[in-house]
C-alpha cells in the first residue's frame, strides 16, 4: 500500500495539464466518471495494436488471443466481486444497461399485474426509469423506501422498509452508495430483509465498485450492476452479475449473433449465460481495459482506496460546513460518508457555482444528479457535488473551500 | 475582462439579486412552464394578453443567475409588446447569446453577450424567453387557480 496516495497522480496522464489562466486541474467530478491510469490506456492500445480481432468464432491466431483476453477479463471480474463462476458475469455497456437487462428480461418472465417492484427514494434515474417501463408494461406497482431527515442525513427508513416488504414485492432494487447524498446502504442487511419475503435483490454498485471491496456472496444479492468508467476503466463497458441458477431461467433480452445455440427460420434456441445476454460483437477492447483497471485498483487495495476517499469526503464536509449559507446533504459533517459531498449555497445556484469554480480550475457537478424526485422531496432544484477518488488530495479541498467562499460572496453581494 | 466577468456582468447580478416582475399573476390568461432537463431548472411565465398585446407579464421558478436575470429583463422588455414585436425581440436576444455580438441600442440585451463563450449556458439564458413565446402562441386560458 502506498504511504502517499498523491504519488499515484503520476499514473494519470490527464491530471497533468493546466487550464486557462495557468490553473492546475482540480478534478472533483469522479462520481460522474473517473480518470484512467496509464496501465488502462496502455492495455487498450496494446489490444488494438497487437490482438484486435473478433471473438468466439475466429479460428486464427488473433481471434484466439482476443477470445482468451475477453474470457480472462470475465474471470477477473468474477474474482473482483467474489462471484462463484465467471458465467455469472455479463458484460454490458454500463450500469444503466445492466438494470435495463434485468428489468426487461426478468420482469417479462416473472412480473405480474399487482406485483410490486420496491425501490428507494435515493435511486439514480437509471435504477428507476427501467423499472417504470417494465412495471407499466405488465400493470405492476412501484413503491419506494423513504429517506429520513431533512437532508437525508439518516439514510433509509428501515422500519418503513420492513412494512413495505410484503409478499407482493417480487424484486427490491437499491443503490449501494447514493450518488447524490453520499449515503452508504448496508447491502447485506437490506438483502437479508428482502429474502425474508422471498423478494429478489438488485444492487446498484456504480458508486461503490471502484471504491471498496465487493463480495456478492457475502452480500447475498441476486443481481449487482456497475460501470467500468467510474472505477478507472474505459467508458462503454459495465457488468451485470446474476446468480447462475437465476440467469439460466431468464429469457434473452436482445437477439443476434453470439447468443444462439441453434437458429431455424421460425425458432431458435439460446446459449446459457453469459452468452445468452451478449448478442452481437461484444466490447472486447474495453473489457480488457476494465481488466487492467481492476488489477490497478487491487494493487493499491480497495480498503485503502475506500479509506482515502472517505477521509477526503469527511474533511471536505467539515470544511464546507463552515461556509455561511451552505446546506449539506447526506451524513452530518463528522459522520462517516462515502467519497462525495453534495451541497447547496444560499445565494448561488448550482450552475453558477460550477461555472465559477471552473474558472478556478475545479471540475464539479451541478444539477439534479439524475435524481429529480429526490431533489423535489428535499425542496432543492439542484445541488453542487464534489466527488473524490484515489488521486485527489487534501490540498484540493482547501482550493475548493476557498473558491466556494468567493462564490458565496460574489453572488450574495455586499 | 475574463470570460467569467463577461458572463456575470453587474446588470445580470443585479437582476439576479432583485428580479423584476417575479411573482404569480392571478389575472394571467396564458401560463407556460419551461423546463431545463439538464439541470432540473424551471421557469413559469404568466401573461395577460389583451387585444394582441402583452398587458402584464411576470414569472416564477428556480433557476441560475443567468436564467433569472434574462427572464427578469425579458419581462420588462416585453410588457406592452405585440406578438410580432416579442418574436423580433427574442430573435435579437438569441443572436446576442449565440454570436456574442452586442447591440448598441439594447444595453440590457447586450449584457448577455458573454453567454456565447459558455455554450452550455445558452439554454439558461433563453429558458424564460421560450416559455413566453410559447405562451403567446396559445389561446386564452382561464386565470390560474390560486
Amino acid at each position: 500500500m502506498p504511504a502517499d496516495f498523491s504519488l499515484l497522480r503520476a499514473d494519470f496522464p490527464v491530471l497533468h495539464q493546466t487550464l486557462a489562466g495557468g490553473r492546475p486541474l482540480v478534478y472533483l467530478d469522479n462520481a460522474a466518471t473517473t480518470h484512467k491510469p496509464r496501465a488502462v490506456i496502455d492495455a487498450l492500445s496494446r489490444f488494438y495494436e497487437r490482438d484486435n480481432s473478433n471473438v468466439h468464432r475466429g479460428l486464427h491466431a488473433l481471434s484466439m488471443r482476443a477470445t482468451d483476453s475477453y474470457g480472462a477479463a470475465r474471470a477477473r471480474v468474477a474474482k473482483f466481486i467474489n462471484a462463484a463462476d465467471p458465467a455469472e458475469i455479463i458484460f454490458t455497456r454500463g450500469t444503466t444497461e445492466g438494470v435495463n437487462l434485468v428489468a426487461q428480461s426478468w420482469c417479462a418472465a416473472n412480473l405480474k399485474p399487482g406485483d410490486v417492484v420496491l425501490l428507494t427514494e435515493m435511486e439514480h434515474h437509471s435504477n428507476l426509469v427501467p423499472w417504470q417501463l417494465a412495471a407499466h408494461r405488465v400493470g405492476a406497482t412501484l413503491r419506494f423506501v423513504p429517506i429520513v431527515g431533512d437532508n437525508a442525513e439518516l439514510g433509509l427508513d428501515l422500519d418503513a422498509l420492513d412494512r413495505l416488504l410484503t409478499p407482493q414485492v417480487k424484486i427490491f432494487a437499491f443503490t449501494h452508495i447514493s450518488n447524490t447524498l453520499g449515503v452508504t446502504n448496508n447491502v447485506a442487511d437490506l438483502c437479508a430483509r428482502a429474502r425474508r419475503v422471498g423478494a429478489l435483490t438488485l444492487v446498484d454498485a456504480a458508486q461503490s465498485a471502484g471504491h471498496e471491496p465487493l463480495d456478492v456472496r457475502a452480500l447475498g444479492c441476486d443481481f449487482l450492476v456497475f460501470s467500468g468508467h467510474k472505477m478507472a476503466g474505459p467508458t462503454g463497458i459495465g457488468v451485470l452479475y446474476g446468480r447462475r441458477a437465476l440467469l439460466d431461467t431468464l429469457p434473452p433480452w436482445q437477439g443476434g449473433g453470439g447468443m444462439i445455440a441453434n437458429v431455424d427460420w421460425q425458432e431458435s434456441t439460446w446459449k446459457p449465460a453469459p452468452e445468452r445476454f451478449e448478442a452481437g460483437t461484444p466490447n472486447v477492447a474495453d473489457a480488457i481495459g476494465l481488466h487492467a483497471a481492476m488489477d490497478y485498483l487491487d494493487t493499491l487495495g480497495r480498503p485503502a482506496i475506500a479509506a482515502h476517499d472517505g477521509t477526503l469526503a469527511s474533511c471536505a464536509a467539515v470544511a464546507l460546513a463552515e461556509i455561511p449559507g451552505i446546506r449539506l446533504l447526506g451524513p452530518r459533517p463528522g459522520s462517516p460518508r462515502a467519497g462525495l459531498v453534495s451541497f447547496a449555497l444560499k445565494d448561488a445556484h448550482a450552475h453558477d457555482v460550477v461555472t465559477f469554480a471552473d474558472q478556478d480550475g475545479i471540475a464539479l457537478r451541478g444539477g439534479h444528479h439524475c435524481n429529480q424526485p429526490l431533489m423535489r422531496k428535499l425542496g432543492l432544484p439542484s445541488t453542487v457535488r464534489a466527488s473524490f477518488y484515489l488521486y485527489n488530495t487534501e490540498a484540493e479541498i482547501v482550493t475548493l473551500a476557498a473558491s466556494l467562499r468567493r462564490i458565496q460572496k460574489f453572488f450574495g453581494g455586499a | 475582462m475574463s470570460d467569467f466577468d463577461d458572463l456575470y456582468r453587474d446588470i445580470i447580478l443585479d437582476h439576479n439579486r432583485r428580479p423584476r416582475n417575479r411573482r404569480r399573476l392571478p389575472t394571467a390568461n396564458r401560463v407556460v412552464t419551461a423546463d431545463n432537463p439538464t439541470c432540473g431548472d424551471n421557469c413559469t411565465v404568466y401573461l395577460r394578453v389583451e387585444g394582441g398585446r402583452i398587458a402584464e407579464i411576470s414569472f416564477e421558478g428556480s433557476s441560475c443567475a443567468i436564467s433569472q436575470a434574462s427572464t427578469s429583463i425579458m419581462t420588462s422588455q416585453l410588457k406592452g409588446k405585440t406578438v410580432a414585436e416579442a418574436e423580433a425581440a427574442f430573435a435579437k436576444f438569441k443572436n446576442v447569446v449565440t454570436t456574442g455580438r452586442a447591440p448598441e441600442d439594447e444595453p440590457e440585451q447586450a449584457a448577455f453577450a458573454g453567454v456565447h463563450a459558455f455554450p452550455a449556458r445558452i439554454k439558461c439564458a433563453t429558458l424564460g424567453w421560450h416559455a413566453a413565446l410559447e405562451a403567446l402562441q396559445q389561446p386564452d386560458q382561464p386565470p390560474p387557480a390560486s
